[in-house]
């Protein structure tokens, strides 16, 4: 019952990778079907925004699992494997968990605390669910990466910090206009940033907003999300004219706004003055564009040294941030341990009751002069025996199960001690065996006498 | 008598100036800027009675000689600032208002208050209309060159991305650029009215309307410049650009106030 996460993001690969594996929303139920069908699928969820396309499962066989699901992304997409491998990391199992815990709490951001990505989490989390493609374990993953955001976001400051460089990037633009009302916006590709620098602009009086985006679908999306006009790409040179203040965002790896061509709009609109925020990286806008007249460019780390709060504690937030990851992760992978615990118990009741059947059935056989009431008897008996036998590895299994910590032994120990997996051990569990078999057995003993 | 009111409006503004300036730079200091606003507000008054007794002492509007013209400009500029602040609540426009108003004040505080006698022959109404009408449009220049100078240091602050503390008590750019262009649209009529009336002034004194006097010439020019700054704001020149060119044409006004009345012999030394 492996968790992994295939996967690629602004950290992994640019946007030109990012927009071909790009899922659409209204495509996402058909994609998680069309994933299910695949070998050792489980669960699936599809996470897809403009900084990240992320499939999370849960799968039977971690190996195949990984294999599978580049394979489905390959099949979707139309692309080679060799041009997927070098884009798309792996997180398997606790790999994973951490992984969506630190995506869900905006760790893994452009922007460190911005909390757009946990809506998208919950978004396509909603569309997983009404396909019916979740279960047991993604619904507990997902459940818990969204309060593990919500407690990351309550105990640290990290979401202050990219709320106020939205709020600088606002008291910036009033310190060149004055009031925002009636000044018009363009957002230029599509940040997790940039439409929450947006959602402030608007919040203080701004009305009229652009959206252009190398995907119209896209631009149109958002451009109803803010009320807005959606424009096509290649248009927004001409559309610059009319544009108070920018905000670009398109994670092109080259200048997309050049000198020239803001030159050219500021003669156009007689020298009115254009505020830019370039939230992009690498940067979109050439700096250069700053040296003109009237036109005021700031970027990500122009903006976040206007905020109050100093890098220095910003990474002491963030090193917070990271730790209530690590607890949470360790609570995650306790439970997870925990639903370990369960198949152990149903494979030991059965291998037992198994043995008791077939040792009572030889037994009988070759009594043929017992009757109906000596056979009960018998039965009853070699249940009793059975049962008495099995009462502590039980307790111990069930309390290994609700308690953390070094449960994977006991179960592991369990497992091994009753031959659960004829030779076929699971690598982890090897591995801990190895390391505690000397320790275990005193262990062990103290809980049963705690049973007692 | 009425010195002591002149002597109290100076100090006042002095105080004012003080206030303005702690305000500027102490952002947790906010009362210091109202304060600096009731001082302004009070020197504003005793100025206003110095210059009414002055005027009832002297039988006709104290606007000659260099003592009363500066005197006028610096009541002029008080003027402004008030209407601005009352309007704009720009407080920020004392910081850099009042301090300039202080340095015109203390040469006069350190010059001869006596009353002159004026030369029979510019006794008219015009004098009174004529210098109201320069002064005026002299001290709405003063007000479009402060706003200018308030622009460029906001504009170089948020070019190179390091905002001190004055940034947080600067107007935006577009209030400056509006408030500039709008002192430079009510200046610019005012100083050519001054020119109309001083002419027609000249003619009834002298009987000639234009005599290329050096105070005429260089008026002449200031008034071309400005001219000039009110087209190209129309032909779409802003910002920086602008705030240049209305400091360098204020630069010339103040060469007319304070050079070329004083050295060149003709008729507007005083």
């Amino acid at each position: 019952m492996g968790i992994i996460v295939v996967g690629l993001s602004h950290k992994s690969a640019p946007i030109e990778v990012r927009e071909k594996l790009n899922f659409p929303e209204s495509t996402l139920p058909d994609a998680l079907r069309k994933l299910m069908t695949y070998e050792s699928m489980r669960e699936c969820l599809i996470v897809s925004t403009c900084n990240r396309v992320e499939i999370y499962a849960s799968v039977s066989d971690s190996a195949m699992g990984i294999d599978r699901i580049k394979q489905f992304i390959s099949d979707y997409h139309n692309l080679s494997r060799n041009v997927l491998e070098q884009a798309l990391y792996v997180y398997p199992d606790a790999q994973g968990v951490r992984h969506t815990f630190r995506v869900a709490s905006s760790l893994d951001s452009m922007v460190l605390g911005e909390a757009q990505i946990l809506g998208q989490l919950k978004d396509a989390f909603d569309i997983a669910l009404k396909t019916k493609t979740t279960s047991t374990i993604l619904n507990k993953l997902i459940k818990k990466a969204i309060s593990v955001a919500k407690r990351v976001r309550t105990e640290t400051k990290l979401a202050e910090g990219a709320v106020s460089i939205s709020s600088a990037a606002v008291e910036l633009a009033k310190k060149i206009f004055g009031v925002l009302e009636g000044k018009n916006v363009m957002l230029l590709g599509a940040g997790e940033m940039a439409e929450l620098a947006a959602q402030h602009l608007l919040g203080n009086g701004v009305k009229n907003i652009m959206v252009a985006n190398r995907t119209f679908e896209r631009a149109e999306e958002l451009a109803k999300e803010f009320n807005g006009d959606a424009i096509r790409f290649e248009h927004f040179p001409d559309a610059l004219v009319m544009v108070d203040i920018l905000i670009c965002a398109t994670g092109a790896p080259y200048y997309v706004v050049s000198r020239e061509m803001v030159s050219r709009t500021l003669k156009e609109r007689r020298n009115k003055p254009i505020f830019m925020i370039d939230i992009s990286n690498p940067r979109n806008i050439d700096p250069e564009v700053d040296k003109v007249d009237n036109v005021y460019l700031y970027d990500i780390d122009d903006l976040q040294s206007k905020v109050d709060v100093n890098a220095e504690s910003r990474s002491k937030e963030a090193e917070k941030a990271e730790e209530l990851v690590t607890l949470e992760v360790e609570t995650y992978l306790q439970w997870e341990r925990g639903l370990d615990a369960v198949p152990t118990i149903v494979d030991l009741r059965e291998k037992v009751e198994d043995i008791r059947k077939r040792e009572l059935d030889k037994t009988l056989s070759s009594m043929n002069d017992l009757n109906e009431d000596q056979k009960r008897a018998m039965d009853i008996m070699s249940q009793s025996i059975v049962n008495k036998l099995l009462h502590a590895p039980l307790v111990v299994l069930k309390q290994a199960a609700a308690a953390a910590g070094e449960s994977d032994n006991t179960i592991a120990i369990a497992r091994r001690l009753f031959n659960l997996d004829r030779e076929l051990m699971r690598p982890v569990h090897e591995r801990t065996i190895d390391q505690q078999t000397k320790e275990e057995p005193a262990r062990s003993k103290e809980k049963e006498s705690k049973c007692r | 008598m009425n010195l002591l009111f002149f002597q109290a409006a100076t100090v006042a503004y002095l105080l004012a100036a003080v206030g303005y300036v702690v305000y500027i730079f102490k952002p947790s200091h906010k009362w210091t800027g109202e304060a600096a606003f009731w001082a302004t507000l009070a020197g504003f008054l005793c100025h206003i009675c110095y210059f009414a007794f002055r005027w009832s002492e002297s039988g006709r509007i104290p606007i000659t000689g260099f003592f009363e013209a500066i005197n006028f400009l610096g009541m002029g500029m008080i003027f402004v600032f008030l209407i601005m602040e009352f309007r704009y609540k720009i407080a920020a426009l004392g910081s850099f208002m009042l301090p300039i108003v202080v340095i015109l004040m203390i040469p006069v505080f350190l010059l001869s208050g006596d009353i002159k006698e004026l030369n029979p022959i510019l006794k008219s109404g015009w004098l009174g209309i004529h210098t109201s009408f320069a002064v005026l449009g002299d001290a709405a220049f003063a007000f479009a060159c402060i706003i200018s100078v308030m622009y460029l240091v906001q504009e170089r602050q948020l070019k190179a991305k390091h905002l001190g503390a004055i940034f947080h008590r600067l107007p935006s750019l577009d209030i400056m650029d509006t408030l500039s262009y709008k002192a430079l649209t009510l200046g610019w009529p005012l100083f050519t009215l001054g020119m109309i009336t001083g002419s027609i002034w000249a003619n009834s004194a002298w009987g000639t309307y234009w005599s290329w006097d050096p105070k005429e010439t260089w008026s002449l020019i200031t008034w071309v410049i400005y001219l000039v700054l009110l087209h190209l704001r129309t032909i779409g020149w802003r910002g920086r650009k602008m705030a240049v060119l209305s400091i360098v044409g204020f630069l010339f006004v103040l060469l007319s106030f304070f050079v070329v009345s004083r050295v060149n012999i003709g008729k507007h030394t005083f």
